[in-house]
């Protein structure tokens, strides 16, 4: 059920937007991206994150927002969110491809999605003064998430991961 | 399971509705805020010697009885005891205002008489006065079910305050709907969020550390989601408090309300 899901995903991306590569929003375009099928498959910035630096940006409520939404393998954090999957394994589920889209903009998975899409400025209405603009997580910001949620393979405990 | 993944692909394509959101709240579901705050807060709402409110309310009743110059009559020169001539007058608001021909919240409707009946300054949104008065006659529809006005001049803004809850803005790209309507009860973070009804204002939020309005509390929201706020007393504020009034009906007033 969960793999057919996820193959008609696959296939509702590719119909729709195979190999497609967007310029953003006029004013500050951010940096092309190159969707396959359901994935990102290379870096924005063209090199590897850090993965401490996205486990910090994915546990700051105020940057990453993650654990608003999202419960993870964060023994330690207290309120974690529960409108969203838990991210404990996340890495084992899915490829670096499929979550560097799944952050940059998850609408292309998923159309009705809650989730923000971190790397886009399309479809956006009323932003605040503060934000106009800019997207979400910068490309390196992103990179950072990418790599950390990557190394998230095991069921739930806490897998802190060193640079 | 390539049956099924056409089978899904086909509903995906063919029902691109939101499937997956519930939608508007079950009459029977309706609850106010109030129940999902803990024992502590829920008993210093319930205990006006607690309630730190009550203090602008005090002040509020002072402002009624006092004329604001010599030659107008105070508020209640004109209105008499609050307590039989405003009873269930807050329970009605947003309402439609013939002599500006668009639909006033309390607030406005304050300022009308301190304009029109007393040739008063209006008082300032968010200004200590306005608040404490707007809750003094609120509080006179305290327990009394939420009646919005039956009047169709009020259906187009009433219609756009549902079209802006439900519209995702700001650069988190979020509607009012996503959660209050579609994940009320569960935790975002450490907030529980509530089904968002407008039944408690204006309430004294401890994290204000003051008695503050709806606009205020929207306000609040909308820089969650960070979008731009309407400035106060914009049109699209009344909108959205008309229909959040609709959506709460007949859940009872509970001005000054208490919360977290
Ligand atoms: C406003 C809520 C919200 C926020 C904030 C949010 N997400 Fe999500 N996320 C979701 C939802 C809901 C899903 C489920 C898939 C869907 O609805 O498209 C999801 C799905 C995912 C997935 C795919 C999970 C899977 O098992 O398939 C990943 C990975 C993910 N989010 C990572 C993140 C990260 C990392 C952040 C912070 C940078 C984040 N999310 C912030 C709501 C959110
Ligand atoms: C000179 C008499 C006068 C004074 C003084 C006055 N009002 Fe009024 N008020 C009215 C009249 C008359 C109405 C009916 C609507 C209208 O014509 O404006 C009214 C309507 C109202 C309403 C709406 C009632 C309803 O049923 O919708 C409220 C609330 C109200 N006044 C509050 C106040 C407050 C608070 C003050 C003091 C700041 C005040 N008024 C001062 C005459 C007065
Ligand atoms: C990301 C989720 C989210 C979004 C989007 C959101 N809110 Fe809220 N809202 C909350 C939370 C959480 C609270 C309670 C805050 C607290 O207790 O700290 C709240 C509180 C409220 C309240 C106060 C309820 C009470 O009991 O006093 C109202 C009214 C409200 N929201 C309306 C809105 C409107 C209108 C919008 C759209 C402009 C909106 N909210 C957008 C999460 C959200």
């Amino acid at each position: 059920m969960r793999l057919g899901r996820r193959v008609a995903l696959t296939l509702l991306v590719l119909a729709s937007a195979a190999s497609a590569t967007r310029a953003e929003e006029a004013g500050q375009p951010l940096r092309p991206v190159t969707i396959v099928g359901d994935a990102i498959p290379a870096s924005l910035t063209g090199a590897a994150g850090d993965p401490a630096r996205g486990r910090a940006l994915v546990l700051d409520r105020t940057r990453g927002l993650c654990l608003l939404c999202h419960a993870g393998p964060f023994p330690e954090e207290r309120f974690q969110g529960n409108l969203a999957p838990d991210l404990s394994g996340v890495g084992a589920r899915l490829s670096e491809g499929q979550l560097r889209l799944r952050l940059v903009d998850g609408r292309r998975v998923n159309p009705q999605t809650i989730m923000p899409a971190y790397y886009s400025l399309a479809a956006r209405t009323r932003v605040a003064r503060a934000w106009q603009g800019r997207p979400i997580l910068e490309a390196g910001e992103i990179e950072d998430v990418v790599t950390f949620l990557a190394s998230l393979r095991g069921p739930a405990r806490d897998q802190r991961t060193g640079p | 399971m390539i049956r099924t993944a056409t089978a899904a692909l086909a509903a995906l394509l063919l029902a691109p509705g939101p499937a997956a959101f519930p939608g508007e709240i079950a009459p029977a579901d309706k609850r106010s805020g109030f129940a999902e705050m803990g024992p502590a807060l829920q008993a210093m709402q319930r205990d006006d010697t607690a309630h730190p409110g009550m203090l602008w309310v005090q002040d509020g009743a002072d402002l009624w009885a006092r004329a604001p110059s010599a030659d107008a009559p105070a508020c209640g020169g004109c209105h008499g005891e609050a307590r039989a001539s405003m009873r269930g007058v807050a329970a009605r608001y947003p309402a439609w205002d013939a002599r500006s021909g668009r639909p006033i919240d309390l607030e406005d409707r304050i300022n009308q008489c301190r304009r029109t009946h007393q040739q008063a300054e209006p008082f300032a949104r968010e200004s200590a006065d306005l608040l404490g008065l707007t809750a003094f006659v609120a509080l006179q529809s305290r327990g009394m079910p939420l009646a919005p006005p039956d009047d169709s001049r009020l259906a187009p803004a009433r219609q756009e305050g549902r079209a802006l809850f439900e519209a995702r803005m700001g650069q988190l790209g979020l509607s009012c709907a996503i959660c209050h309507d579609d994940h009320w009860g569960r935790h975002l973070g450490a907030a529980v969020i509530p089904q968002g009804h407008p039944t408690g204002y204006p309430l004294y939020r401890l994290e204000w550390q003051g008695l503050g309005s709806l606009q205020r509390r929207l306000r609040n929201c909308m820089s969650g989601m960070r979008a731009e706020p309407y400035p106060f007393g914009a049109p699209e504020y009344v909108a959205l408090e008309l229909y959040l009034a609709e959506r709460a009906a007949p859940l009872p007033l509970e001005t000054p309300a208490l919360r977290p």
